[in-house]
């Protein structure tokens, strides 16, 4: 059952004041997913404070790396349900977690974060591992 | 934001393997108790079934996560070979490069 919406919306806004835009709906995931070039990282945002509480810093400190994803979009599990749901159909060999990070390039998931990498990690380390991937990844591209 | 979990542990939210000899368990540990562990969301696999070892099951598990098999289970403590964050787990090799749909 979602949490109270006022109770959730700091949460959002982690992610959204740093620029990264929310889908809130299956239409919206879909117009995101729909353009394949590029580079795009996906954040499953979550209320869970054991694992999310450090991936919301985490992705906003790493976003400050010159080279970052061109586009950033997340959706919230457990909240808004229709987006969860469509963007975890993009991945359907991945077990669904949350919080969980995609990194793809060109249509092609190559960088996975899953829940259980992040728990117990403080915001700066996660944060250092994706710029590892923005770096990798990204290389050229500045946001 | 901090959590919204009540004190059940210094594992309570984390993903968990419990090795119980023959089979593993992944899960997110709810608490410890007496009578064993408590896992939501998890994930078992017997050694050897499919044809994959308990420990390939495992570093697969580490990349990727796993899949919910049960809502909730709880493993008894005597049947307990060792509890591993899976997060300390070495992933399989090879990269997560795959398309997205």
């Amino acid at each position: 059952m979602p949490y109270p919406e006022e109770l959730v919306q700091p949460m959002r806004e982690e992610l959204t004041r740093v620029g990264v835009r929310e889908l809130r709906d299956a239409r919206e995931v879909d117009d995101f997913m729909a353009r394949r070039e590029g580079t795009a990282l996906v954040v499953i945002n979550s209320v869970c404070g054991c694992a999310a509480g450090a991936a919301r810093p985490g992705v906003a400190l790493a976003l400050e790396n010159a080279h970052r994803p061109e586009r950033v979009a997340t959706v919230f599990a457990g909240q808004d349900i229709e987006a969860t749901a469509r963007i975890r159909g993009y991945f359907p060999d991945i077990p669904p977690s949350s919080p969980s990070l995609a990194l793809s390039r060109d249509g092609e998931l190559v960088h996975f974060v899953p829940r259980h990498q992040i728990e117990g990690r403080d915001p700066h380390t996660l944060a250092a591992s994706l710029v590892e991937a923005f770096d990798h990844h990204c290389s050229g591209v500045k946001g | 934001m901090g959590t919204f979990h009540q004190d059940r542990g210094a594992l309570h939210g984390i993903t968990v393997v419990v090795d119980a000899g023959r089979t593993v368990y992944i899960g997110r540990c709810d608490e410890e108790t007496q009578e064993g562990i408590h896992l939501v969301d998890v994930d078992e696999h017997e050694d050897g079934a499919g044809g994959q070892s308990k420990e390939d099951f495992i570093r697969r598990a580490a990349r990727f996560g796993a899949w919910v098999r049960h809502p909730r289970l709880m493993v008894p403590r005597d049947g307990i070979a060792s509890v591993t964050r899976l997060g300390d787990v070495v992933p399989s090799d090879g990269g997560c490069s795959r398309p997205v749909k």
